[in-house]
């Protein structure tokens, strides 16, 4: 029994040990940026596409002389897709690398866990795709390179009441998603104000493959059209599930779409779908062309919408270190807020007082199994 | 012969409150963070020690119990807390209000998770084994699915611990000294509640249900209150985690978290405290520390759990009790 | 009413993979009295074997029933084998160590399976082949059925029907009976018991593995971690029919998926992963031993 307090002292002095490693100082010449991201887990293709884009406009701007005199360095921390891991990716890059700013993350519920850590740390936060509006209400160090889901939701249920003349419509969302239940809240809100009825307002988690019970009660409700503002990851099975039990009225959905697996797994089931979301692939603007080719060329896959704002999110801290002429914290702060008219991939795009991008929506459609651009929606 | 404890207790609050204050200072946040999880998977993992090592119920959803202590915790911050301390702020100093208001928030997550406790043992208890595993498991998932079905408290975009109505009070509490003392407190109590004279019956209905049904044991009623208390702690681990990470969904509770638990309760020993507190410290703090790891983590523990069952059953210290408990326990025979 | 029908068609055809994978759990639970937590890991292994043997075996493009057929023969093969082996490595050792240190590998084997899928495979899901082609084939009304849910009903019916035969009806079975009725005697009779219960870890195994390809077939997004519920909720539906019993399990996953379907249609879509477990959770209040259980008594 005696030799039990060995075994105590060991793990005790190992845990001192631990702690004594302190803040350990990078030793370079580069600004440090960080990005907290789901590399690995449930949103892994996310996290992995925001990452890729990230690091070729780093690449780019590296090429062209850096930043001030300096090359920008992208330290990634994974999250493994765990809201609380996310704060401690965020406290790592923050505290053990000295990030003078931290980008991401995509999902809004890991943003809104990192995003305390910046605004304590005065440390400026960009998120390249978190459409929850609570995120930039964190603080004012808090900012994101995208739209807000108020905003998208109206997108769409403007574009199904105009364009698609939706008298009737029908909702599916994952409630397990905060991205998909705002979504669906700022649709089913903005719907009715246009005078469209909601006949069906069914739900289903990530993860589901069995839609078919909620698809025939959408289907007795008789609704032109349904919107579904999840993720590709179970469009695909619900699009194919709804043609089976013979629902040919549209599909529409929200950025959750935007990936090559949408048309993989759904295949000729989501043909004549449409959604909205930050950039059209196919769009004939040259900034456009010249980013896709890029990407093709060092990444061998079209860029979906992750990467595309990935790469314009570094791309505004970039250009907003060069307006500031330093890296501390507050002024680079103010010129992030101050970004107007940036010409980015995925849109013009100028900071709000609110910390959110006002740019434009694309709305896609999904025609011979391709996203093709359908038409451009503006922000008031 | 009085003095003795009491001059080792007030001690310890010294050392506590001087850890709170030095802490930030000297200590990396991060670190801190990590610090406090470790505390926070301790206070679980000692509260699952005392059904699953030393009553011999299977309970695997244990997870569900944090889940609600965090959230009632935070909802009472959140919608009443704020209010009451902002009104406290009028009278005393507000870091004398907040350090007042914290044990209540815990304690108040603790106990609606016992209530809770109470309304999955009392059906669950009459299963056996592998049944009342699968009953808990199931528990922990209902709780959580109904959960993000409560818009009040954020649903699937999670709960942030900050009141709109009163924006500059912080509702955070970061303090590793609240971490320490309120793990000193469950190690303690469950350590006092196992080693006792009573505390034999819980070994009792572990050892042999029946056996010690027929000598008169209330089994239902111990097996019940071994759940309770477990669920109390659980909820007062989930209130920690609460205010200490100022956000929280319900993703951070889901069966991946109760696994874990059951991971550091059987690898460290069934029926050990020492062998919990070691596993749960030493398997929190190492993806950390070997970030690298990622997506070999849960490999490894999976590994660990199958290595140990086939060759070392009894984990790192069977039931064996290190230093102070052992004492405690030793007291008990 | 038609909507009705059309939901119960949707109920029965997916209570028919819970079915198939019940009849694992229920059968292993049989004869050892273990629930085999790592199944539907199992199930999920057949989904994966049969997306890489459909590319493998080039058939991925060529939509027929003998590429459906091809398919199945060797996942269901390759899944046979990780159930032995499963027994052989984690189970057979702690034979006779109580309930808890197997249920715990059993736990153990679930986590390693999904997690090193998710190393190996990738966590992205994947497309599973349509290894049929889908073509609508009744329509009545508005209720549709199409060729993939007979296809699905078909073979999950075939196979069942093929285990009750076996169980029935032959040597092995009859061996399976008396391993799970009595062990001890059984082996005194001169029952091969270890030999009994590894062909029921393989028999359980192919099942799910069938099942596994089945939904790939039908809902054709597979991932590696699309065991765990489905998993769960068949042992939940083993022990709605009496776990233990053949017929019980067939019940019983029938039973679980109409009522999933029609609580999620009619009720709310919202609990339809609670539902399996509020009804484990009354059965096993008010009726223990399932719809065709026996009542067991526990001997001291």
């Amino acid at each position: 029994m005696r030799g039990d307090w060995r075994v105590g002292a060991a793990v005790g002095a190992f845990l001192v040990y631990v702690l004594a490693c302190g803040g350990e100082q990078r030793a370079t010449d580069a600004i440090v940026v960080g990005h907290v991201a789901s590399m690995t887990g449930d949103t892994a293709t996310f996290g992995r596409s925001a990452d890729q884009g990230m690091r070729m406009a780093i690449e780019e701007i590296n090429s062209a002389g850096g930043v001030l005199g300096k090359p920008i360095e992208l330290v990634t921390e994974d999250d493994r897709s765990v809201t609380e891991e996310a704060r401690t990716a965020a406290q790592k890059l923050l505290q053990r690398d000295r990030v003078v700013a931290l980008l991401g993350e995509v999902a809004s519920s890991r943003s809104l866990a990192a995003a305390p850590e910046a605004q304590r740390a005065h440390v400026p936060m960009i998120s390249p795709g978190s459409t929850n509006p609570k995120v930039t209400e964190v603080g004012d160090y808090v900012f994101r390179a995208c739209f807000i889901d108020p905003f998208q939701g109206a997108v769409m249920a403007r574009f199904a009441v105009d364009e698609l003349h939706a008298k009737r419509v029908a909702i599916l969302f994952d409630f397990k998603q905060d991205y998909s239940v705002g979504l669906a809240d700022y649709f089913r809100e903005t719907a009715q104000k246009l005078g469209a009825e909601i006949v069906a307002d069914e739900r289903y988690t990530s993860g589901d493959i069995e839609f078919r019970a909620q698809l025939t009660t959408i289907r007795a409700a008789k609704p032109d059209a349904i919107f579904v503002p999840g993720y590709y990851t179970e469009l695909g099975l619900i699009a194919k599930q709804a043609r089976e039990l013979g629902i040919d009225v549209p599909l529409l959905g929200g950025d959750g779409w935007d990936s090559e697996k949408t048309i993989e797994i759904g295949g000729d089931a989501v043909e004549g779908y449409y959604f909205s979301t930050h950039y059209a692939a196919d769009s004939d603007s040259p900034r456009v062309q010249a980013f896709v080719t890029e990407f093709r060329t060092k990444y061998g896959a079209t860029p979906d919408a992750m990467a595309a704002l990935g790469y314009d999110t570094a791309r505004i801290l970039a250009d907003a270190l060069g307006r500031a002429g330093v890296t501390d914290g507050p002024a680079l702060r103010d010129a992030i807020a101050g970004t107007k008219g940036f010409d980015g991939v995925t849109g013009k795009i100028s900071m709000d007082d609110a910390r959110n991008a006002r740019k434009d929506a694309v709305v896609l459609k999904i025609e011979g199994g391709k996203f093709r651009y359908h038409r451009t929606v503006s922000a008031e | 012969m009085r003095a003795r404890p009491l001059l080792g207790l007030a001690a310890l609050l010294a050392f506590l409150a001087l850890l709170d204050a030095a802490a930030p200072r000297l200590l990396n946040p991060y670190y801190v963070t990590i610090l406090s999880r470790i505390g926070i998977a301790v206070i679980a993992a000692v509260s699952l020690q005392l059904v699953n090592g030393f009553t011999g119920q299977f309970s695997i959803g244990h997870a569900g119990f944090m889940a609600i202590g965090a959230y009632a915790s935070a909802a009472l911050s959140v919608f009443a807390g704020a209010a009451l301390l902002e009104a406290a702020a009028q009278l005393v100093p507000l870091p004398l209000a907040r350090f007042l208001y914290f044990p209540v928030a815990l304690i108040f997550g603790g106990l609606v998770a016992a209530v809770a406790g109470i309304v999955v043992a009392v059906p669950a208890l009459r299963l056996r084994g592998d049944y009342l595993a699968i009953a808990t498991l199931g528990a922990g998932e209902i709780i959580r699915i109904a959960i993000l079905n409560i818009d009040a408290v954020g649903g699937a975009r999670g709960f942030s611990l900050a009141s709109p109505a009163h924006p500059a009070i912080d509702l955070r509490f970061e303090g590793l000294g609240g971490v320490l003392a309120v793990a000193l407190l469950t190690i303690g109590a469950i350590a006092r509640l196992v080693y006792s004279g009573g505390g034999l019956a819980f070994r009792a209905v572990r050892e042999d249900e029946t056996a010690a049904e027929s000598i008169g044991v209330a089994t239902t009623r111990v097996k019940v209150e071994a759940f309770l208390v477990a669920s109390f702690f659980a909820g007062v681990a989930g209130a920690l985690f609460a205010h200490s990470e100022g956000y929280i969904h319900t993703n951070s509770f889901g069966f991946v978290r109760s696994f874990e638990l059951v991971a550091f309760v059987v690898l460290g020993g069934l029926g050990s405290l020492s062998g919990a507190i070691l596993a749960a410290a030493t398997l929190t703090a190492l993806p950390e520390l070997l970030r690298g790891l990622g997506e070999w983590r849960m490999i490894l523990y999976s590994l660990l759990l199958i290595a140990t069952m086939l060759l070392r059953p009894q984990g790192l210290l069977g039931q064996r009790e290190l230093w102070p408990i052992s004492r405690l326990a030793r007291g008990a025979k | 009413m038609e909507n009705l029908l059309q939901q119960l068609l949707n109920g029965i055809t997916w209570g028919s993979i819970y079915a198939l994978i019940a009849l694992g759990y229920t059968m292993v639970y049989g004869v050892l009295k273990l629930i085999n937590f790592a199944h539907g890991e199992v199930y999920m292994m057949g989904a994966m074997t049969g997306y890489y043997a459909a590319h493998a075996l080039g058939v991925a493009n060529a939509p027929s029933l003998g590429s459906l057929v091809l398919v199945l023969i060797v996942s269901m093969a390759a899944c046979g084998l990780l159930g032995a082996l499963i027994e052989r490595v984690a189970y057979r050792p702690l034979r006779g160590a109580g309930r808890l240190a197997p249920l715990i590998t059993a736990i153990g084997v679930s986590l390693l399976l999904q997690n090193a899928g998710q190393l190996v495979f990738g966590a992205d899901p994947k497309f599973f082949p349509s290894l049929l082609r889908s073509e609508e084939v009744l329509r009545a009304g508005s209720i549709a059925i199409s060729n993939i849910q007979i296809a699905v009903l078909a073979t999950a019916l075939a196979l069942m029907a093929g285990l009750q035969y076996v169980v029935q009806r032959t040597r092995f079975g009859r061996a399976m009976r008396a391993v799970s009725y009595d062990a001890p005697a059984a082996a005194l009779m001169g029952v091969p018991v270890d030999r009994v219960i590894l062909g029921t870890f393989v028999l359980g195994s192919m099942l799910a593995a069938a099942a596994g390809i089945l939904v790939g077939l039908s809902n054709p997004k597979i991932d590696p971690l699309m065991g765990l519920m489905p998993g769960l909720k068949a042992f939940v539906a083993a022990v709605l029919g009496g776990i233990g019993s053949v017929p019980g399990a067939m019940v019983g996953g029938l039973l679980l998926g109409v009522i999933e379907t029609l609580v999620t249609g009619y009720l709310s879509s919202t609990y339809r992963d609670a539902i399996a477990f509020v009804i484990l959770v009354l059965i096993l209040l008010y009726r223990p031993t399932g719809l065709f259980g026996a009542p067991q008594t526990e001997k001291v």
